[in-house]
């Protein structure tokens, strides 16, 4: 059994640590209410680019020539997979979904003897991924300067993935990212970006526009703009689950932290009155024997 | 029958502005500045640099937008940018840098022909301004 001294020491050390996650879990409860209100106010935008460009693929002529962002290379054997994680960790489950989502895609695609590139945004993917899929790795970004999830990082993640595809290093690309569902549940999610797939989204309203100038113009111009778009809020959506991870297992870890400071209490009670009554003991039968 | 219509400007961060008793918006399109009444028939364009103007009752406000695009379906005007500021909280110290970082950008020898010239009508545009 433990001296007295170990036990003291302990449960001092288990206070710390209580302390340190019950910080962590409010600074994270107040970084996830901007995250989640920077989330719902970034939707408009990426709904309404949603909006135009299914109108304008709608009203487009020939499928033919259209922009190979949108109807594809024709081919399918390069795959570009950009996987979205966080850069610190202390976040549950947060990144290991991701990477564990990402991982069977990998495999998937790699049994069908197709190509595999990978892009990381944010180092704690890196790191999970790097020991078995080091050599796919192509690039690696982080943004640990910049404080919250900006435009302009995601347009220099999106940028680099169009150059990437009009160099023709790949033909479809996926990205992957939790999506926000409330505190406690995020789910991880894989979406294609290129090409562009409107599944079952038909266009109700058959209402003609005027496009000026034509349809093949605007959309060459806009679908570039709209993989930014689309990085930007997975990583919105990403930041706002980052957020909710840690807090819940910060969460936890307060909890089980207390759990057992009130176990170790209970054993150093035990063990010092065992000591007195061993104590007494001594000097009632020293005593006796007199 | 009133003759006014809704407008919004959305930016990837936020919806920036919301409108509803606009009169006129005239903006940069493409292919030339435009003006957009009530009726319009429906249309989709895309902005080059310059200043959106609207004009309503509450008042006349200018915005300065580098990129964007149009949509324009049943009297509501809908603006997406990624870059969009108002004229009357923009410095001169703002203007200036704006000027300056579009000036290194046309001055660049290794760009392509649309980005030269979307460069060039930034210098312009902010040169008039200023």
């Amino acid at each position: 059994m433990a001296s007295l001294d170990d036990l003291k020491k302990r449960i001092a050390s288990v206070k710390s640590t209580q302390k340190i996650t019950k910080a962590m879990k409010m600074v994270a409860a107040a970084k996830l209410r901007r995250a989640q209100e920077s989330a719902e106010k970034g939707r408009p935008y990426s709904e309404k680019m949603n909006n135009v460009i299914l109108n304008l693929s709608n009203g487009i002529s020939d499928k033919e020539n259209a922009p190979k962002l949108l109807s594809g290379t024709g081919q399918e054997k390069t795959h570009l997979c950009v996987v979205m994680t966080s850069d610190r960790g202390l976040c549950g489950g947060f990144n290991s979904n991701i990477i564990k989502k990402a991982k069977s895609y990998f495999a998937k695609i790699l049994d069908e003897g197709k190509e595999l590139k990978i892009i990381t945004v944010g180092s704690k993917g890196n790191d999970q991924l790097k020991r078995v899929y080091g050599d796919k790795i192509i690039e690696n970004i982080s943004f640990k300067e910049s404080k919250n999830a900006n435009y302009f990082d995601a347009d220099k993640v999106g940028k680099m993935v169009i150059e990437k595809f009009d160099a023709g290093e790949f033909d479809i690309c996926t990205i992957f990212y939790n999506r926000f569902k409330n505190v406690i549940t995020q789910i991880p999610q894989a979406q294609q970006i290129i090409p562009l797939n409107n599944e079952g989204e038909e266009n109700s309203s058959e209402e003609s526009y005027e496009f000026e100038p034509d349809e093949d113009e605007i959309l060459s111009n806009l679908l570039p703009k709209n993989i930014s778009t689309q990085i930007f809020k997975a990583m919105l959506e990403n930041s706002a689950s980052e957020q909710g991870s840690r807090m819940s297992a910060m969460d936890n870890a307060t909890r089980n932290a207390g759990e057992m400071v009130d176990k170790l209490t209970i054993e150093y009670n035990r063990s010092r009155q065992a000591a007195i009554t061993k104590e007494l003991i001594e000097i009632i039968s020293g005593a006796e024997s007199l | 029958m009133s003759e006014e219509f809704k407008v919004e400007i959305v930016n990837p961060e936020k919806s920036f502005l919301v409108k509803d008793d606009v009169s006129e918006v005239v903006v940069p399109a493409f292919e030339g500045e435009m003006g957009i009444l009530k009726d319009h028939i429906s249309i989709i364009s895309f902005l080059k640099p310059g200043i959106i103007k609207i004009l309503s009752k509450s008042g006349d406000e200018n915005y300065y937008v580098e990129d964007g695009i149009v949509e324009f379906k049943n009297n509501n005007l809908s603006i997406l940018t990624s870059t969009i500021f108002n004229l009357a909280d923009m410095d001169k110290s703002k203007q200036q840098d704006l000027l300056k970082q579009a000036e290194e950008e046309a001055n660049k020898t290794d760009i392509n022909d649309q980005s030269k010239y979307l460069a060039d009508q930034k210098v312009e545009v902010l040169k008039t301004l200023n």
